[in-house]
């Protein structure tokens, strides 16, 4: 776990390859799916007004993610 | 889910695919229907329907919301899998966005593991080539085992091609072999045990191995949907799965 760390940590413009999903059911299916797989690589591209959620670059798509749910992907900052 | 066929011997497509891969753009082409065309989500609320012929056939094109999978997440992916498992498409047609397959391909493995009957559209692929990408239509043809067809919906490019790819599955003149998903040693055994108790009481009717692996994944809304659909009100599926 040394160098993992959540994906809602990393600051803007930051990217990390995805190496661990701590989400099971219909949320995890929902972030596989969205393209939130073991060695996908996400860009934090900007995070809104109220500081939640943070539009993500994942697999050439913005998608957006609450802090709950980032909380729970942990990345490899690259 | 109502289909409207003109004649009872319209033959049924699914017209399948990801948001923003101009999946409408094909359906208008295609039907010289005028669906509104956009960029939100849940634009295709309810099925549109379209009729067009070819080769003297008429066909019937069901346009599903766009999704980036069927696994039941949202109303729209339950419609989504539900016409395709229920609705006997003969075909199901996979637009996808040629500047982005990697994330447009996961939905046509998905339904590439429910029915072999499938084509797969390679969509926008004038926008690849100004981005610089060029795709390997032949090679991604022979990886995943189904006809792979490129299109520019938008200047009507491939769609003839699209018509008579379409036609030769549905006259089983092409032999499908779609790619499948290998799982690791311990679910296969867990999917062949299920695959076997399932056949009992489907039949044939649906892929077994399929629903074996939504069992597995803890979707219930698939034995809602199948006793819905395929089963006479006298089976109870939920209590026989139960009863495993």
């Amino acid at each position: 776990m040394k160098n993992k760390i959540p994906l809602s940590s990393l600051p803007i413009g930051a990217k990390g390859e995805v190496e661990l999903i701590m989400v099971n059911g219909l949320l995890r299916r929902r972030l596989l799916d969205l393209g939130v797989v073991p060695e996908s690589v996400i860009e934090v591209i900007r995070v809104s007004p109220a500081g939640d959620p943070t539009a993500y670059l994942i697999k050439g798509s913005l998608i957006g993610l609450r802090k709950i749910e980032a909380n729970q992907i942990f990345v490899k900052q690259l | 889910m109502k289909i409207e066929k003109a004649s009872p011997t319209d033959i049924v497509l699914a017209l399948a695919g990801n948001p923003n891969t101009g999946k409408s753009t094909i359906f208008n082409a295609l039907t010289g229907l005028k669906q509104h065309t956009g960029n939100w989500p849940g634009k295709t609320v309810t099925n549109a329907q379209g009729h067009f012929i070819h080769r003297g056939k008429p066909f019937l094109l069901v346009d599903l919301p766009g999704t980036y999978s069927i696994l039941a997440n949202s109303p729209d992916e339950q419609v989504a899998r539900d016409f395709i498992c229920f609705g006997k498409p003969e075909a199901t047609i996979v637009v996808t966005d040629a500047t982005n397959l990697e994330r447009n391909l996961n939905l046509a493995l998905q339904i590439m593991e429910i029915t072999s009957d499938v084509v797969v559209a390679v969509n926008l692929l004038d926008e690849a080539e100004r981005k610089g990408i060029s795709v390997d239509l032949s090679k991604l043809s022979a990886e995943l085992g189904v006809p792979v067809i490129g299109t520019i919906a938008r200047e009507q490019k491939g769609l003839t091609e699209l018509k008579d790819i379409v036609d030769d599955i549905v006259m089983k003149k092409l032999q499908l072999k779609p790619y499948q998903i290998r799982y690791s040693a311990g679910i296969e055994e867990r999917i062949n045990q299920l695959s076997l108790k399932l056949e009992k009481i489907l039949r044939g009717k649906i892929n077994a191995r399929w629903v074996a692996l939504r069992l597995l994944d803890g979707d219930e809304t698939i034995i809602e949907s199948i006793e819905k659909y395929l089963l006479p009100s006298s089976i109870d599926l939920r209590g026989e799965i139960a009863s495993w």
